[in-house]
């Protein structure tokens, strides 16, 4: 199967976030906890869906990544856009920060 | 400008109070997301890609510098220092935080502003001409009646869980500039044979997924009956619209299933029901909102200002930027300024908090102190004497806000796409961006003349693709943007939907297959006939040919 990771909109102030292997919640995508089969997917989405519960965040879903050399990388522009923050003002989002 | 009363206030502020309270209850665990979600849409609080995103409301596009100035504030304050205008003459913040968005609405209820409305399947925020008040070629100021409509579709009990979304747009010009036969009732100011002022109706027309341009359900209501008619068409529409597939709840399905005339009959069979009763509107009433639309003092000037002859020919840049951003102006000696939201490169409708700022600073020094919101996504200063059109100009260039391409190429109506929306297929702004810069050279953009280029990133069709003479729509293939062309589009008194060229062009192609488009049409066009005009004479074929031949 393809990799995947988990997003969500932080509930207090809409931040995307994504899933750390220790069930919190990072800006960095590059934190995320990557599954590599089914059900590890659908347990992370289990978790996400308990910190719906719990009014950490919102809207969670799994999306596809890869992973090359460590680095976690969103596959399709949607993603890759919302890790990044808009392509046409990179003076924003977490692309800002990590220039 | 219309001023709230107490009436007004209260409900704006017991809003403002109540969102509160939901948001604290939200933040603390008594309300789900599932419980949410429909409050915070009723107060035009979206999720988006990146953010929440808040929509408010900017009725019929009209704005005082106060609260233009208030919009500007609450982008610095709690956004990132800017905000995006869009088709729907209203404004989108796109970062703000669940946790502050009661403050923003709390600062925008000083300044009689909200986000009611904004989302949600109940009437939306009226739109109407730009120009209405001013324009030299209107019948009657349509924002008195905009106002009527409004304060009736506010909160209406009857109309507040529709079957779908409902918008409404109104227009006093025969040239229409408020596309209204893309609406779900579009109405115009007409004069029947006694030389009375009515209005013309129009119903069910519509872009996203299927487009239908309006047809005329009635073409002459006195202006008494407006809300009772009005209401009847909503009561039909309610009563028969289709709640159980989203992609059929609109009225223009309905219409289109029963057909215009038995839609006809229906309202007019309700509307018996409903005339000469409690939503007749008495001419006083009427003189009363009038009242608040009352035009500014205007100076006694000749028709045309000699110094402004002069300037023109002393400086070309300044002749250029006159000849695309002026209308004329129902008050001798004065113009009717927009401007610009579309530099080369820029992002379509938006504006920084500075930019906000400057344009209010202008129209109070020179506008009387109002500003409107185009639904082309360009703002518009109303009452400029034409002996000031040159220092407006010079400030404006400060700005950056002084590009001479309203109405031209470059001046692309583009929703946020999948830069900002989470429903898009495909990014709309970079192609903007990079057409404008394609056709920079402004002799180039010039000699192209009146030409219309819209840009959806996905079937919404919040950019208005469908109707552009040039209309692009972003769709996903296998997770890569692709973009189909159509042509012919128009949404002016002679609204048409374009056509679909050929097969979608990647994003490598399509910016080429735009020039492709224009230099046809410049090889083909007659006697400086527009865009539209030459491609009403010859169809889609020559254009198939020259994007499509070599493959
Ligand atoms: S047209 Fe689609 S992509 Fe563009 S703003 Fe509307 S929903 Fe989003």
């Amino acid at each position: 199967m393809t990799v995947k990771a988990i997003t969500a909109n932080r509930l207090s102030d809409g931040n995307v976030v994504y899933l750390r292997q220790d069930d919190t919640w990072s800006e960095r995508i590059q934190e995320s906890i990557v599954a590599d089969s089914e059900d590890l997917a659908t347990a992370l989405l289990e978790l996400a869906k308990r910190a719906v519960a719990e009014r950490l965040v919102v809207d969670p879903y799994l999306f596809a990544v890869s992973v090359e050399d460590g680095r976690i990388r969103p596959l399709g522009r949607r993603e890759e856009i919302r890790a990044a923050g808009p392509s046409v003002r990179t003076d924003l989002g977490y692309q800002a920060a990590a220039e | 400008m219309y001023r709230y009363d107490e009436f007004d206030q209260t409900l704006v502020d017991d809003r403002v109070e109540q969102f509160r309270g939901q948001v604290q209850r939200r933040l603390s665990g008594a309300l789900t997301e599932e419980q949410f979600r429909p409050l915070r849409l009723m107060n035009g609080v979206y999720l988006q890609l990146h953010a929440y995103m808040l929509r408010v409301a900017i009725p019929y596009g009209v704005l005082s510098t106060r609260q233009l100035r208030k919009l500007a504030h609450i982008a610095r304050r709690y956004d990132k220092g800017y905000g995006h205008f869009t088709t729907r003459q209203n404004i989108q913040y796109n970062w703000p935080k669940l946790y502050e968005v009661p403050d923003i609405l709390a600062e925008l209820a000083e300044v009689e502003m909200h986000a009611i409305q904004t989302s949600g399947n109940c009437i939306r925020n009226v739109t109407a001409d730009q120009f209405a008040g001013v324009a030299a070629d209107e019948i009657e100021d349509p924002r008195i009646y905009a106002e009527i409509i409004r304060q009736w579709s506010t909160l209406h009990p009857e109309f507040s869980f529709l079957p779908r979304k409902f918008k409404i747009a109104l227009t006093a010009a025969p040239h229409d500039r408020a596309a209204i036969k893309t609406h779900d009732i579009g109405i115009g100011m007409v004069k029947n044979a006694e030389g009375e002022t009515g209005f013309e109706i129009f119903v069910g027309g519509g872009l996203g997924r299927t487009p239908v341009v309006a047809k005329r359900v009635r073409g002459f209501l006195p202006k008494q009956h407006l809300l009772s008619y009005l209401e009847a068409i909503l009561r039909v529409y309610n009563q028969l619209g289709q709640r159980n597939n989203i992609y059929k709840a609109r009225i223009k399905i309905l219409v289109n299933q029963v057909g215009i005339e038995a839609f006809t009959a229906m309202v007019e069979e309700e509307w018996q029901h409903l005339k000469d009763d409690a939503l007749d509107l008495p001419a006083d009433e009427i003189a009363y909102i009038k009242s608040y639309f009352a035009p500014p003092s205007y100076e006694k000037l000749e028709g045309e200002d000699a110094s402004l002859a002069e300037k023109r020919l002393a400086e070309p840049a300044f002749a250029r930027w006159l000849l695309t951003s002026l209308q004329p102006h129902k008050a001798p000696g004065y113009a009717i300024v927009t401007i610009s939201l579309k530099p080369d490169g820029g992002i379509p409708g938006d504006a920084t908090a500075e930019q906000m700022e400057a344009v209010a600073d202008l129209a109070d020094r020179y506008s009387f102190g109002e500003v409107r919101v185009a639904h082309e996504q360009n703002l518009v200063l109303t009452d400029v004497r034409q002996r000031d059109l040159h220092a407006v100009w010079q400030e404006l260039r400060r700005h950056g806000l002084a590009a001479p391409n309203v109405g031209l190429l470059s001046d692309i109506i583009a929703c946020p796409g999948l830069d900002y929306c989470s429903l898009a297929n495909a990014r709309s702004i970079p192609l903007a961006q990079q057409i404008t810069r394609r056709f920079a050279d402004l002799d180039r953009l010039h000699h192209i003349g009146k030409i219309t280029l819209n840009i959806s990133g996905c079937i919404n069709a919040c950019g208005h693709h469908h109707v552009g003479n040039i209309g692009i729509l972003g769709v996903d293939k296998k997770g890569t943007e692709f973009y189909q062309v159509t042509l012919g589009g128009s949404a002016d008194e002679n609204t048409s939907l374009g056509e679909i060229v050929g097969p979608a062009f990647d994003e490598h192609h399509v910016v080429d297959a735009v020039e492709t488009v224009v230099n046809t049409y410049l090889e083909i066009r007659k006697n400086g006939e527009d865009f539209i005009t030459a491609y009403r004479r010859v169809g889609l074929a020559p254009f198939k040919e020259t994007l499509y031949a070599a493959h």
